[in-house]
């Protein structure tokens, strides 16, 4: 899914790029493990994506595909109101996650997007089940006023089946 | 265990309850695969699926691994994915279109009608040796219904039409959305939850819990202002004009207006946006068009959750779902879901569908997580055996409404005849109102 070597890469990915790249992916899933989704909601432009494909067709794009998740900024936004409520019963009480998230590196630049992967290691812990998400991110950051956002983030499973996950009731 | 008083109906007192070992036995558990999956019809996929001569998808189904395939003569199969020489898998791949079937073990090759073509090394084996008795094993009975693709390990099973029964009214209404039939949408959710695989079917079925379990996604829902939308209050929209119905054979529905909610075919709401309006009308104006005013009401502007006993959901709402699944445990269901859409459907529709499926359904949606925590924490629960029973009384002495437990004692009713050892129930449906008030007693 890398888009590196498609010619239309503008711009050089210096270290201190990636390491702003790397801080950020990290502070994020410092802010989803401690349920600071209120912060974690600033990431965010407002055209923003959130896409997680079906476990059999990670390659599926949404619109074209069934996925688990297909939210604009609207439903990102609706989704955190939900998990902070106390009717997100999948979710109440909350699940412990621990991410670990690594290989990091940005996979191309586009005038002022970047593009960029990680693999995550995401552990559910709840109801005394260790549930384990395994799979990796697809990045695209868009630079507005100095600062880094999230346009489009895309969670691919690498699990076959969610078994015995059963949801992606948290943020994945 | 006494199965013959698992379920208890008084209709007197009007009350219908179950017994609650029935989601945990291992012995109920064994029963089922022998009287009920190993004797109904059984979902396996959709012709959709099947577009070219050799397209193929491997299913499990009543935990065989089977593979749904369209040969080089254009018939539909379905043979056991086992080689009939020492059993390796002959197809490997989840999906995909194939000539022939080549066991990576021995070798062996069968062609896509299934028959065995190659054996390296042929003249080890005698001169008369019977290549036809080993073609690849097929399901004692297949067959379909508008492209619906079932299978039986039931020789004597009953023809599928018949099988069907009332629940071929509503496959009519779903699949007749479609002007040049539906197709499945690329992408299934896969998923297992931790319990009995009824709690999931029963579910299915339930709109009772529907205002407090999933407030939020209602909540979401009210979010959106149109500019000349009239929201319907969720309360009145859920209760109003509804209906749960037993379909005969266990098969049930409950259909009910939609309101507040979003339907592509085609009841607009104003999360789908101004843009999709113009659309949403035209698909609707062709619906009248065909089916006239009454029955595309019924099509556009209302929603159903529909069970086709014992393990197959139609649910006919927010998109068009199917969903099917079988127990690995007592605790543990297995379950698949995919999307059909009509061929016709505009890119523009398909995605404002598949948007609009995963925003209540699914592992991700702001719903179906809450059912799965609701049916996992009634099995965790089930471990206080001294509760015993589940209560499934609700609109037993009144005349059916949405909400009531109609459709889900007609599930239990055949479950526990067939459970029993019967072939289906002397009676799936509640008594006649009339009938209420005389000591009538459970069949």
């Amino acid at each position: 899914m890398a888009n590196e070597g498609n010619g239309r890469t503008s711009g050089t990915i210096t270290p201190e790029l990636e390491r702003e790249v790397e801080r950020f992916i990290t502070m994020e899933a410092a802010l989803l493990d401690e349920w600071r989704l209120e912060e974690w909601l600033e990431l965010f432009t407002d055209d923003a994506r959130y896409w997680v494909p079906a476990t059999d067709l990670p390659e599926g794009r949404a619109g074209e595909t069934l996925g688990l998740i297909d939210d604009d900024i609207v439903r990102i936004r609706a989704r955190v109101e939900r998990l902070l409520s106390r009717h997100a019963h999948a979710e109440y009480p909350w699940s412990r996650t621990r991410r670990l998230v690594t290989n990091m590196r940005i996979t191309g630049l586009d005038g002022d997007e970047i593009r960029a992967s990680a693999s995550f290691l995401v552990y559910r812990i709840r109801n005394r089940h260790v549930d384990p998400y395994i799979g990796h991110y697809e990045y695209v950051f868009r630079r507005t006023g100095g600062e880094l956002k999230i346009r489009s983030r895309t969670a691919i499973l690498d699990l076959e089946v969610l078994d015995p996950n059963a949801t992606v009731s948290f943020i994945l | 265990m006494d199965i013959g008083s698992l379920i208890v109906e008084d209709n007197e007192r009007g009350t219908f309850r179950v017994h609650r070992s029935v989601m945990t036995s291992e012995e109920i558990l064994a029963l089922e695969r022998e009287r009920i999956f190993d004797r109904c019809w059984l979902y396996i996929g959709h012709e959709s699926e099947l577009q070219k001569p050799g397209d193929y998808r491997r299913r499990d189904v009543a935990g065989r691994p089977l593979i749904f395939i369209r040969g080089k003569d254009g018939i539909v199969r379905v043979f056991h994915n086992s080689c009939t020489h020492w059993g390796a898998k002959v197809c490997r791949l989840d999906q995909g279109n194939a000539e022939t079937f080549q066991c990576f073990y021995h070798a062996w090759t069968f062609n896509n009608l299934g028959q065995l073509v190659g054996i390296p090394d042929a003249a080890a084996y005698p001169r008369d040796f019977d290549r036809a008795a080993l073609a690849l094993k097929t399901p004692p009975k297949l067959d379909n219904y508008r492209g619906l693709y079932f299978v039986s390990f039931n020789p004597g099973v009953e023809p599928l039409l018949d099988y069907l029964a009332g629940a071929r009214e509503y496959i009519d209404l779903i699949l007749d959305q479609a002007e040049t039939g539906m197709r499945v949408v690329a992408g299934t959710q896969l998923y297992t939850v931790r319990a009995n695989w009824k709690l999931l079917a029963t579910n299915s079925l339930d709109t009772y819990h529907a205002p407090p379990l999933h407030t939020t996604y209602f909540n979401y829902m009210a979010k959106f202002k149109g500019s000349d939308y009239e929201t319907e209050t969720r309360a009145s929209a859920l209760r109003a004009g509804g209906l749960g119905r037993s379909l005969g054979n266990g098969h049930g529905v409950g259909e009910s207006a939609m309101g507040g909610m979003a339907r592509p075919i085609a009841h607009w709401h104003p999360m789908f946006g101004d843009n999709a309006k113009a659309e949403i009308a035209r698909v609707r104006a062709r619906i009248v068009e065909r089916f006239g005013e009454e029955r595309a009401w019924r099509m556009c502007d209302t929603f159903r959750l529909f069970l086709i006993y014992p393990n197959f959901v139609f649910h006919d709402v927010m998109a068009i779902t199917i969903r099917y699944f079988e127990p690995v445990a007592p605790d543990a269901v297995r379950i698949t879901v995919y999307a059909l859409a009509p061929n016709e459907e505009s890119k523009e529709q398909l995605d404002l569908r598949l948007n609009n499926f995963v925003s209540f359904l699914g592992p991700g949606g702001f719903a179906h997580p809450d059912d799965l925590e609701a049916i996992e924490s009634c099995q965790d629960s089930f471990r206080s055996r001294e509760v015993e029973w589940s209560d499934f009384s609700r609109g037993l002495r009144r005349d059916p409404e949405l909400m009531d437990e109609l459709p889900i004692r007609a599930f239990w009713r055949q479950w526990h005849a067939q459970i029993m050892g019967h072939q289906k129930a002397a009676r799936v449906d509640d008594l006649p109102l009339a009938g209420n008030g005389r000591a009538l007693a459970a069949k």
